[in-house]
C-alpha cells in the first residue's frame, strides 16, 4: 500500500466501523514546541488521520486562530526541518497516518525531492497546500507521487462542476471539501445547503471525501458525517490547546 | 540572478518582453509570475482574466478610460525640466510629474482603470489594500467616481504614519479596515484583503494596487500604468529633443516603475529601479527585495522575495510605507534576471536628504517613496557627469508630513538673511 492509499484506508476503516472519520488539525509546535510530541500522540490516539499545520508567515487562507498559532509557533522557532526531526524521533510510535498542511513557500524552500523523502520516512502520507491550485501543482505532485505520497486537492462551494471532476480525479488519499466560501475558523456555522454540495462531491470522487472549515462540535461532525466520510476539525481544537484544555477529551466528545 | 539564464535565453526572454509577449498564457514572465491562490478564488481569478481579455483593449473601454484619464485624472501629467537640480548635479534632469495626477500619485491611473473594469464585470463592491495610503485614496476616489462601495484594508502601523490619508479615504466614502495581523503593514493588508475576497468571490472586485500578486494583476496593472512611460517618452522627444540616457523609478511592488520602464524597454536607455535600503543591509532592516532576496512564492506570485532559509517571509523596514514590502512584481524579477533593468537601493537618510534638496531646488515636495529615486539619481549623476536623466516622480509628499515632522529641515534658507 502506498502512503496515500493508507490515508484512504484509514478513513474507510473508520466508516466500516460505523464512525465518521475524524481528522484533527494541530499547528505543529503550538502552543509550546516542547509539548508537540505529547500533543501529537494524544490527538493521534483519537483521530483516524492527523493533519499537521506547518507554520507560515503569510497564512492567507486562515482566520485569526490559525494565524495566531502560526505566528506564535514561528516565534518559538518551529520550522519544517524541526517538525521532521520531531517526527523521526517518534520512531514509528504513531501509526495514525499524517498529512501536512503547508503553504507552498516553506515546501519550495525545503526542496521538493528532499521533502518527499523525509515525509515518507516520517509517516507523512499526504500534503494539503492551500495556495497551490491544480494548474500550478505539477512539479510538487510529481515529486510526491514518486514516493507514493498524495497531494490532496481542496474543492469549495465556489468550484464549478466541470472543475470539480478534475480536482477529485487529481486528489490522492482523500478529497478535502471546504464547507464554506471563506477562511478557516469562521463563526457562522455550516451553510444550509451543505448536504447537496457534499453529496455532489462524494458522487464525483473515487476516494473518500473529508469536510473541513467551520466544524466545531459533535453536532457539526454528525451533520457532515451523514454525507462525507470524514470531518476535519482545526480552529476549534487549536483553541482548546491554546487554553490548556484536554485535546483527547475534546476530540472524544466529537465522536457521535 | 543573471546566472539563471544563458545569454541566449536572457536575450530571447527580453525580446519577448519588448514585443509584448509577456506574460504568457499561464501568466508567466519567464519563470516568474503564475497564479498561486486558494481554490475558492480560482474561479474569481478566471473570471477576472476573461474580463481583462474581453474589456481592457476593447475600444469602448479604452474610450471611457482615456476620457477619465484626461478629464478626471488630469492627464497628461507634465514633464518638468529641473533647471536648478541639473546645475547642482551637473546633469540634465527631467521629471515626470505623477504627483500632479488627481489624488497626488500615479496610483490613480490603475485605480480608475480597475474601477471601470469592476463596474463592467458587475461587481457589487470593491476592496483594496494600501500601504502609504495613496492607493487607498485613489481607490476610494475612483469608486466614488464610478459609484461602487469601497473598503480599504490598511495595516495598523501604516494608519498611524499616514494618518491624513486615512481621513481622506473616509471622506471619499471608503471604509478603512485596520489590519492588526502579521506585520501590520502592506503585506498583512494584502493577506487580509485576500481573506475578505475569499468570503465573497462573486460579489467582490479586488482592486489590487501594485504590479504584484497572481495573474492577471501584474499584467493588468502594468497595462494601466504604462501611460506614464508612453507620455514621458513622447514628452522627452518633444521637450528635450531626445530620449534620456537613463531613467530612475522607485520600486516597492513596482507599479510606477513598470509603468515608466515598460514603454522604454526597447530603447537604448539605461533603466534603474530603486528599492528601499532602510537603515542598513541586515535582514529586516530594509526592503531591498531584488538586491538581496531569493525566488519564492508570496501572495500569489513566484517572484523574488525577502525570506529566511525556511521560506518564511521576512519583515521589512523603510521610512516610506509604500516601499515597505517583502516582495516585488514578477516582471521586475524577470527584467533583473535578464539584465535589462538594474535594481539598487537608497537608505532612509539618503531619501530624506534628496527630498529636502528637491524642495529647495525645484519647489517640489515629493513623496518619501519617490525620494529614493532622487537619491540614487544624484549618486549616479555624480559618477556619470553630463547625462540626460529622467526621474519618475511617482507622488507628492503631503501625505508624509506626520513622518517628516520628526525630521526638521536642515536647510533653512531664509534663517540667515
Amino acid at each position: 500500500m502506498t502512503a496515500h492509499e493508507k490515508l484512504s484506508a484509514a478513513i474507510r476503516a473508520a466508516n466500516e466501523a460505523g464512525r465518521t472519520a475524524l481528522v484533527p488539525f494541530i499547528t505543529a509546535g503550538y502552543p509550546e514546541p516542547k509539548d508537540f510530541v505529547a500533543t501529537l500522540k494524544d490527538v493521534a490516539s483519537v483521530g483516524d488521520v492527523v493533519e499537521l499545520g506547518i507554520p507560515f508567515s503569510d497564512p492567507m487562507a486562515d482566520g485569526m486562530t490559525i494565524q495566531r498559532s502560526s505566528f506564535e509557533a514561528l516565534r518559538k522557532g518551529v520550522s519544517l526541518k524541526w517538525i521532521f526531526d520531531q517526527l523521526d524521533s517518534l520512531g514509528g510510535e504513531i501509526d495514525t497516518p499524517l498529512v501536512m498542511m503547508s503553504y507552498l513557500n516553506p515546501l519550495l524552500a525545503f526542496g521538493y525531492d528532499k521533502l518527499a523523502k523525509r515525509a515518507l520516512s516520517a509517516g507523512v502520507c499526504g500534503f494539503i497546500v492551500p495556495d497551490l491550485p491544480f494548474e500550478e501543482s505539477h512539479e510538487l505532485r510529481t515529486a510526491l507521487e514518486a514516493k507514493g505520497i498524495g497531494l490532496i486537492q481542496l474543492v469549495t462551494p465556489a468550484t464549478p462542476d466541470s472543475r470539480l471532476k478534475t480536482l477529485c480525479d487529481a486528489s490522492r488519499g482523500f478529497v478535502y471539501a471546504v464547507t464554506i466560501t471563506g477562511i478557516t475558523g469562521g463563526e457562522s456555522g455550516l451553510p444550509s445547503d451543505l448536504a447537496a454540495y457534499l453529496d455532489k462531491v462524494v458522487s464525483i470522487a473515487n476516494i473518500p471525501v473529508c469536510a473541513g472549515f467551520g466544524i466545531r462540535e459533535a453536532g457539526d461532525v454528525a451533520a457532515v458525517g451523514k454525507h462525507a466520510a470524514g470531518a476535519i476539525v482545526g480552529s476549534a481544537l487549536v483553541e482548546v490547546l491554546e487554553k490548556g484544555g484536554d485535546a483527547k477529551q475534546f476530540l472524544a466528545a466529537l465522536r457521535p | 540572478m543573471s546566472s539563471l539564464f544563458t545569454a541566449e535565453e536572457a536575450s530571447r526572454l527580453l525580446q519577448a518582453a519588448i514585443d509584448g509577449e509577456m506574460p504568457d498564457d499561464r501568466g508567466r514572465f519567464g519563470p516568474f509570475g503564475g497564479r498561486y491562490v486558494p481554490e475558492t478564488l480560482v474561479p474569481a481569478f478566471e473570471r477576472l482574466e476573461a474580463g481583462v481579455r474581453e474589456h481592457l483593449h476593447d475600444a469602448a473601454f479604452q474610450k471611457e478610460f482615456q476620457r477619465e484619464l484626461r478629464e478626471w485624472v488630469g492627464r497628461p501629467t507634465a514633464l518638468t525640466f529641473a533647471a536648478q537640480l541639473s546645475k547642482a548635479w551637473g546633469a540634465e534632469v527631467w521629471i515626470k510629474r505623477e504627483d500632479l495626477a488627481h489624488t497626488g500619485a500615479h496610483k490613480i491611473n490603475n485605480a480608475i482603470g480597475q474601477a471601470l473594469l469592476a463596474k463592467r464585470l458587475g461587481a457589487k463592491r470593491v476592496i483594496a489594500e494600501t500601504g502609504a495610503g495613496q492607493h487607498g485614496v485613489a481607490s476610494a476616489a475612483a469608486c466614488a467616481r464610478v459609484g461602487l462601495p469601497c473598503s480599504v484594508y490598511m495595516g495598523a502601523v501604516d494608519m498611524e504614519r499616514q494618518a491624513p490619508n486615512v481621513d481622506r479615504m473616509q471622506r471619499l466614502g471608503a471604509e478603512v479596515v485596520a489590519v492588526e495581523s502579521g506585520d501590520k503593514t502592506l503585506r498583512a493588508a494584502i493577506d487580509e484583503a485576500l481573506r475578505a475576497w475569499v468570503t465573497d468571490p462573486d460579489g467582490i472586485y479586488y482592486l489590487l494596487g501594485s504590479a504584484v500578486g497572481a495573474h492577471p494583476y501584474p499584467y493588468l496593472v502594468r497595462e494601466l500604468q504604462a501611460v506614464i512611460g508612453k507620455e514621458a517618452r513622447q514628452q522627452m522627444l518633444d521637450q528635450a529633443g531626445a530620449l534620456p540616457d537613463v531613467a530612475f523609478a522607485c520600486v516597492g511592488g513596482g507599479s510606477n516603475a513598470i509603468g515608466l520602464f515598460y514603454p522604454l524597454l526597447g530603447d537604448d536607455i539605461e533603466l534603474i529601479g530603486v528599492e528601499a535600503g532602510g537603515t542598513g543591509d541586515g535582514l529586516g532592516q530594509n526592503a531591498a527585495t531584488l538586491a538581496t532576496g531569493t525566488p519564492g512564492v508570496l501572495q500569489g506570485s513566484y517572484t523574488i522575495i525577502l525570506q529566511d532559509d525556511d521560506g518564511q517571509v521576512q519583515e521589512t523596514h523603510s521610512i516610506s510605507a509604500g516601499l515597505d514590502y517583502s516582495g516585488v512584481g514578477p516582471e521586475h524579477a524577470l527584467l533583473q534576471a535578464v539584465g535589462r533593468v538594474q535594481y539598487i537601493s537608497a537608505r532612509d537618510d539618503e531619501a530624506l536628504e534628496a527630498l529636502e534638496e528637491l524642495c529647495a531646488t525645484e519647489g517640489i515636495l515629493t513623496a518619501l517613496e519617490t525620494s529614493h529615486a532622487y537619491a540614487a539619481a544624484r549618486d549616479y549623476a555624480k559618477r556619470n557627469p553630463g547625462k540626460r536623466i529622467l526621474i519618475g516622480n511617482s507622488g507628492r509628499g503631503d501625505k508624509d508630513m506626520p513622518t517628516l515632522t520628526q525630521y526638521p529641515p536642515r536647510t533653512r534658507r531664509h534663517d540667515s538673511t
